[in-house]
């Protein structure tokens, strides 16, 4: 049987108009990865469990390996490669640089994306209120100590 | 005979006081160099250097690769715990459009071993593709007796895992694997290492302890999985591959597929995490380059968590059996211990290492067996045999000193002939506050606190087999290469920092070009030794190339080479800093564009302590002393850390910030393993039940104690740079530091991991109620 086309799909992504090609089951983590070539979200799990391809959606954390690229039509998703402005390192970029926020670096986009998704709804958060955003994600190599300072810099110098 | 000379080099545990070693050492190594207070960036907090690349996603990792015309590879995977293959029928997933090879792992009549285990493979077009290819593939399995549990696999009437003949003959990366071993029913062994006589050491003691301690099964759950990109051409072999060890698999492949060396090229860029189970070519490996062989296309194989966790390798199990023997005033007079490990389908369940180096006892004997069970082949996991080796014996001192009626630490004084480790209580006792330390149990309350200490032993590891090369171009820029991987730990960093100090410039001027095999061999990311290894012949060929650079300086400055030194960019005269030539500028006056020196790894001067082929030991181990401070709910069962003191020692320490990171890590990993990690196995399927991230629990942000990191320099003035490693001596001491503040808190000892609330409650007299 012929394959159907792919419907076009249209949403900003990273300020940018998107338009692009996703069946109904395909996710949002395929259409960034495979598709688009930004590989800069991560994937380290079979669905839902490790954070790694944490983005933003109109601005809030979601988990682009639950989320269907349909349902992102009209919306606005931010990933990675879009926090550095003008190829300036955003304040959490910088912090998760110089306070060694990586080690193997795999958990970073996705740490810095959920932590990018805090700091824009509380631009002061307590360390209690950085450890709830973090939750979600997993670091197998930092210990998270020098994760948590990374945020607690960036939001102090926000 | 070699030409050498006599250098007088600064020796001690800064933090206690130096003195000095003199050593004979050759003539053409650099001269010892002083403490890290009198250097520029040796010692200090360099942030990564690639970090901008980590932090904005551009990074490229193994599963990030993507190369023209790329197939993607899929297993179909044994579901059955233990089956013979009766029928494998290619042809259809051959035949289906969008396939592009197929190969067969096994053949029908063979027997196998574990749910998991590569049954035949895939490569199509596209990874949808590759899955309905499986699906095509006619394979009939018929189910035969299994054993998952290590305590079954013991009984005489266990179903056998291998018959004599088929069992494995050995294992390079685990104790106890030497050849040799009797093999009966499921268990192999024992491995036996003795000195003294342990029965007479019993006889003499006035005191014995014993004790029974089991660990769980863990597995590595590194967040990039093991990913591969082969890409087989008529002119040769590149793969493009999550590795600890590029130029090790390219030996691998050179072998395996008869290709010269100079035709197979190993790479890797960013490389998220291995912990062990990245450290050889593995059946994943060797598939996907098969599939691009006979494809004549790159092939990228990735495996998903699932396979992750049933078929990526762990760390062994273990039951061990421990009897202490010491005098009243704490003197170790015997020490046995008898263990039984399962490294699943393969061997390296050893425990013994631990206890065979770390106190001083006359009397001493292991016997050590692997027991095979019906599951995934365990592989080393960060202190392979010493994190679950520390888990007993550090409880089982903790046990003599209370029974002694000494300070845990006051016996260890006694009986620890490490002076790191001495500096190391004491400093960390001082730290954790451990005269606050109350007697077991006797905290009121239902939420009990208590304090515990547990020590790490991990041997000083250096590969031999290891070479770099420092350039300087014309126009005054430098590189560093060699093939050494960066799996986490910033070891291209290090590199740069060391290079800088040589040639007096910053980090940062350094380009580090490194996880690639057209450079020098640059040795593992294992065993903790990949500093030591390659961070001497880096500033050898750096001294080396400023020599070249300045001869031609010495010129236009009017002076003798020797009057020279490198600082702040410029090449200048010692004893008149205002004669000074910038970098930049003396590297104009070079004869060609580039000038370059390859160095490989000269001995640890004093020598080595063993050698092996491409590797050696030096002669002082790597200690660490961990103090916890837990709270545990008796009413919940709930253990929390809330903090972790950890002081360690890596020779001389080459970035604080980097090895904080490392001990922040491996202590994080060594709560998860003492509260969380358990592979949990069906006895009656014979399947993992938890092969995912949700129910296979690593600790996460919340379960981060507090965690105070103190690194001491110990010099030894035992290389260029007299540098060691850290990584795994950051995982051993925890679970144990854990379980002896568990025991301090509720007065009962924990003696299986994890520590999970239900045990906690069983161990109170609790369970059931609650
Ligand atoms: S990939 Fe793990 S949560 Fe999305
Ligand atoms: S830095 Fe490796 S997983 Fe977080």
């Amino acid at each position: 049987m012929p394959n159907e086309p792919e419907p076009i799909r249209h949403f900003r992504l990273n300020g940018r108009n998107c338009a692009v090609p996703a069946a109904d089951h395909t996710l949002l983590v395929e259409t960034l990865r495979e598709t688009l070539g930004h590989v800069g979200t991560k994937q380290g799990c079979d669905g839902g469990e490790c954070g790694a391809c944490t983005v933003l959606i109109d601005g809030v954390a979601r988990l682009a390996c639950l989320t269907r690229t349909g349902e992102c039509e009209g919306h606005e998703i931010e990933t990675i490669e879009g926090l550095a402005a003008g190829g300036r390192m955003s304040r959490l970029q910088r912090a998760f640089h110089e306070r060694l926020g990586t080690q193997c670096g795999y958990c970073t986009p996705g740490m810095i994306m959920a932590a990018e998704s805090l700091l824009r709804r509380d631009p002061h958060p307590t360390e209690t209120a950085i450890r709830e955003a973090l939750s979600g994600n997993l670091c197998r190599c930092t210990g998270y100590v020098k994760i948590v300072e990374a945020v607690l810099e960036a939001a102090g110098a926000g | 005979m070699t030409a050498t000379r006599t250098e007088i080099f600064s020796a001690g545990i800064v933090e206690a006081g130096l003195g000095t070693v003199t050593r004979e050492i050759p003539a053409g190594e650099p001269p010892p160099w002083p403490p890290n207070a009198e250097l520029t960036w040796i010692g200090k907090d360099v942030p990564r250097l690639n970090g901008r690349d980590k932090v904005t996603g551009a990074t490229r990792y193994t599963v990030d690769v993507r190369l023209p015309g790329m197939l993607h590879a899929r297993f179909l995977r044994c579901p059955l715990p233990s089956a013979e293959l009766r029928k494998l029928d290619t042809a259809a997933a051959t035949a289906l459009d969008g396939a592009r090879a197929v190969i067969a792992l096994a053949r029908p009549g063979d027997r196998l071993r574990y749910a998991g285990q590569p049954v035949a493979a895939v490569a199509a077009l596209s990874p949808g593709v590759a899955a309905e290819a499986l699906a095509a593939i006619d394979a009939e399995f018929r189910p035969l007796p299994f054993v998952v549990d290590m305590d079954e696999a013991r009984a005489p009437d266990a179903p056998l895992v291998y018959d004599e003949a088929s069992a494995p003959k050995g294992n390079p990366s685990g104790f106890p694997a030497a050849p040799g071993l009797p093999v009966v029913g499921n268990v192999r062994g024992p491995a036996v290492v003795r000195r003294g006589d342990p029965a007479q050491g019993f006889a003499a003691a006035d005191i014995v302890v014993e004790g029974e301690y089991r660990t769980q099964v863990q597995t590595h759950s590194c967040l990039e999985p093991h990913a591969i990109v082969a890409d087989w051409r008529a002119d040769g072999l590149t793969v493009y591959m999550s590795t600890q060890f590029t130029s090790g698999v390219r030996q691998e492949l050179a072998a395996l597929f008869g290709l010269p060396l100079n035709r197979v090229r190993v790479v890797v860029d960013g490389m998220g995490g291995g912990f062990g189970s990245k450290s050889q070519l593995g059946v994943y490996g060797r598939t996907a380059v098969e599939l691009s062989r006979l494809a004549g296309l790159p092939v990228r194989l990735a495996l998903d968590r699932h396979e992750e966790q049933i078929d990526a390798g762990n760390r062994p199990g273990t039951f061990q059996r421990m009897r202490l023997g010491a005098k009243r005033d704490g003197t170790l007079t015997a020490l046995a211990i008898e263990s039984h490990g399962t490294a699943g389908v393969a061997l390296g369940a050893g425990i013994g290492f631990f206890a065979e180096r770390i106190y001083t006892c006359p009397n001493f004997e292991t016997l050590q067996h692997d027991v095979f069970v019906n599951a995934g082949p365990g592989c080393a996991m960060r202190g392979p045999g010493n994190t679950p080796g520390a888990y007993g014996l550090e409880q089982a001192i903790d046990t003599l000193s209370e029974r002694l009626g000494l300070d845990p630490l006051a016996l260890r004084d006694r009986i620890d002939p490490s002076k790191a480790r001495r500096e190391e209580r004491r400093i960390g006792a001082e730290r954790i506050g451990w005269s606050r330390r109350h007697k077991p149990g006797a905290d009121p309350g239902a939420v009990k606190r208590g304090m515990g200490v547990a020590q790490s032993l991990w041997m000083s590891n250096v590969q031999t087999n290891v070479a770099c090369e420092v350039r300087v171009l014309r126009d005054g820029s430098v590189e560093a290469l060699s093939s050494v991987q960066d799996i986490g730990t910033g070891i291209g960093t290090v590199m740069a920092q060391v290079v800088a100090e040589v040639l007096g410039l910053r980090p940062g001027d350094i380009t580090v070009r490194i996880g690639d095999t057209e450079f020098p061999p640059g040795g593992p990311s294992y065993g903790s030794r990949t500093t030591a290894s390659i961070t001497p012949p880096l500033r050898t060929a750096a001294t080396r190339v400023l020599a070249e650079l300045g001869r031609e300086a010495a010129r236009m400055l009017n002076a003798a080479p020797e009057e020279l030194e490198a600082r702040e960019g410029r090449i200048r005269v010692k004893s008149d800093p205002g004669r000074s030539l910038a970098f930049r500028d003396a590297a104009a006056l070079l004869r060609t564009d580039r000038i370059s020196a390859v160095e490989s790894r000269a001995d640890d001067y004093p020598g080595f302590r063993r050698r092996m082929p491409d590797a050696a030991m030096a002669h002082e181990d790597l200690g660490g002393v961990q103090f916890a401070e837990v709270a545990v709910d008796t009413e919940t069962g709930a253990i929390r850390v809330e903090r972790v003191v950890a002081v360690h020692d890596c020779g001389r320490p080459i970035n604080r910030l980097l090895l904080e990171s490392q001990v922040q890590g491996g202590v994080l990993m060594g709560v998860s393993y003492a509260l969380l990690e358990r592979r949990v196995m069906d006895r009656r399927t014979g399947l993992m039940v938890n092969a995912d991230l949700e129910h296979y629990k690593l600790a996460g942000v919340h379960d981060t104690p507090e965690i105070e990191v103190v690194i001491l320099e110990n010099l030894q003035g035992n290389s260029a740079t007299d540098a060691y490693g850290i990584a795994e001596p950051a995982n051993i001491a925890t679970a144990p530091a854990i379980a002896n503040a568990v025991y301090n808190a509720i007065g009962v000892r924990l003696t299986s991991l994890p520590m999970t609330p239900d045990v906690v409650l069983a161990a109170l007299g609790k369970t059931g109620r609650s």
